[in-house]
């Protein structure tokens, strides 16, 4: 007999794994994922069938999904999420970029660090949404405020992510590029960059991630086109399936955005030696 | 293989009245006078914290000496310099870089040095795992790509900072006769650093006793014995005695010593 006791710690991890190895193969993860929105959403449609749930101010699926459908046929779906897609983009380069350069250098200079760092601080204490009235009395009601919004409220957690991985690369990795003689921006080149590249990834999805939370705030006040547009057209012509299916299309782009940056990022930090290494989650 | 060679170069490796004190007030090292011939083996052995990481970090130009000057082939050293290679107690490999990438880490880029990197890690027994990631290596190969990456300029000087202690007692045997067959194939100037009687005794020409704190050197022991050593051998075993009583004496030094200095260590000298 093989009891339990005769074996390695080792081999009872193994063999752990193999049982929830067996529970996959009878269904796969994403089968079990699915049965609490199915059944939820189950229960939701047959409330608004049997009248339990007031379909006026709850839709039931049905309804969204063909209020999705007729958007997606005319065409304004994708005009709505085009135009909010390309303002998350478009502020998540300029507020990453800027949260880059500042974040490897206040990671990388002391003095740097000492300059920058109290007074950017300081800012990130103020809610960025406070800074909306102001951006629209400097940059106006169109697209340069809602850009410059969603810009800033990206920049602060991707420059803390980056500024704190730089500073925390293990130091006897820094001291061989010493060894050999690399100067400064070697150092940051071969050895900081690459060491502080998956901590970077996370402030990057994060900040993605506030991105889209900034473009509804932007698209509130003030816009012609796109899903938070959408919202408040919904409110305002009493239609919440209209509000709903807003949202819904905002999760679904929100994910498949940050799908593909992690996919992106994963083919540098394959490298990593983590308690999992599947960085995508 | 003959004991100590090619003396009459002069020394390579050379400390003159070398003290070193930190920024915060600790006195690491002492007075120190050390000198290492060409080609010669030198070991530094010494109870933790007496200094003897900050010898080597100071030949390596990591850090400056408080007082007394460091040289190294007649050269006061003023920085980190690619005549001197350096392999620490932790590998500390670029964790995204292939065994190979690491090898020729330090190398300029494009300079047609693929053979070289190959010869290093072919002299360090990992040719099969040149494409490797360091996650994949044991703790043993993982040393063994740092010893690589330190040989592959053939550095005249090779330091060597507590390069084995990490590791079990069967790798580092092999670890220590793959280090006598490095020195066989370039004959460069080492110095060795380490806690480990046998292991100096095993690989040096010379074996320096420190005691501490601060460290200082307490003897020096000639280690005239022929290679391969043997640890069963009768000789080998009236070095080991003469050098733990060398090291027991030291370190009543500093079990004196270290009451009033506390158990703080200088910074760095841990890995």
């Amino acid at each position: 007999m093989t009891g339990l006791a005769t074996r390695t710690p080792k081999e009872r991890i193994d063999a752990g794994a193999g049982s929830a190895r067996n529970i996959e193969r009878r269904a796969p993860r994403w089968a079990l994922a699915l049965i609490l929105p199915i059944t939820f959403l189950g229960l939701w449609e047959l409330g608004a069938v049997t009248g339990v749930v007031s379909s006026r101010l709850i839709p039931p699926p049905s309804t969204i999904g063909a209020t999705l459908f007729d958007l997606a046929a005319s065409g304004d779906l994708l005009g709505h999420s085009l135009s909010t897609t390309w303002r998350v983009l478009g502020g998540f380069v300029l507020g990453a970029s800027v949260a880059t350069v500042l974040g490897a250098a206040t990671g990388v200079s002391e003095r740097f660090e000492s300059i920058f760092d109290p007074t950017l601080q300081a800012l990130r204490n103020i809610p960025s949404i406070a800074w909306t009235p102001l951006f629209i009395l400097w940059f106006g009601i169109f697209e340069t405020s809602k850009v410059l919004m969603i810009g800033l409220g990206v920049f602060f957690p991707v420059y803390l992510t980056f500024s704190g991985a730089i500073a925390s690369v293990d130091r006897g990795l820094v001291e061989v590029g010493r060894v050999y003689g690399f100067r400064t921006t070697t150092l940051i080149k071969r050895i900081l960059l690459p060491a502080s590249l998956p901590t970077y990834l996370i402030g990057l999805r994060n900040g993605l991630g506030l991105g889209w939370m900034f473009v509804v705030a932007a698209e509130f006040l003030g816009a012609s086109q796109g899903l938070g547009y959408l919202l408040v057209d919904g409110q305002q012509t009493g239609r919440p399936a209209l509000i709903i299916a807003s949202i819904v299309m905002f999760a679904l782009l929100g994910k498949i955005t940050d799908r593909l940056l992690a996919t992106a990022g994963a083919r540098f930090t394959r490298w990593q030696d983590g308690f999992s290494r599947e960085t995508a989650m | 293989m003959a004991g100590r060679i090619q003396q009459g170069d002069g020394d390579v490796i050379e400390l003159r009245r070398v003290s070193k004190q930190f920024d915060n007030g600790l006195l690491a090292i002492s007075d120190v006078d050390l000198s290492v011939g060409a080609s010669e083996i030198v070991a530094v052995i010494g109870p933790s914290g007496c200094g003897k990481s900050t010898i080597v970090r100071l030949i390596a130009g990591l850090d400056r000496p408080s007082t007394g000057s460091v040289q190294v082939a007649g050269h006061r050293v003023s920085g980190p310099d690619r005549a001197v290679g350096i392999v620490f107690q932790q590998p500390r490999l670029m964790p995204w870089l292939s065994v190979e990438k690491n090898v020729s880490f330090g190398l300029d880029r494009d300079a047609g040095s693929d053979g070289v990197v190959a010869e290093a890690i072919e002299r360090v027994g990992l040719t099969d795992f040149a494409e490797a990631l360091p996650r994949e290596l044991s703790g043993g190969m993982a040393q063994r790509t740092a010893i690589a990456r330190a040989l592959v300029t053939m550095p005249p000087v090779l330091l060597l900072d507590e390069p084995f202690s990490a590791l079990d007692a069967f790798t580092r045997i092999d670890l220590q006769q793959h280090l006598l067959d490095v020195w066989g194939w370039y004959r460069p100037t080492m110095l060795l650093v380490t806690h480990d009687i046998d292991e100096a005794l095993i690989l040096a020409d010379r074996v320096i006793v420190l005691s501490g704190q601060p460290g200082a050197i307490h003897s020096e022991i000639v280690v005239d014995l022929g290679r391969p050593r043997a640890r069963t051998d009768r000789a080998f075993h009236s070095f080991q005695d003469r050098a733990m009583s060398e090291l027991s004496q030291s370190s009543q030094v500093v079990t004196s010593g270290s009451q009033a200095h506390g158990s703080r260590r200088p910074p760095g000298s841990g890995r």
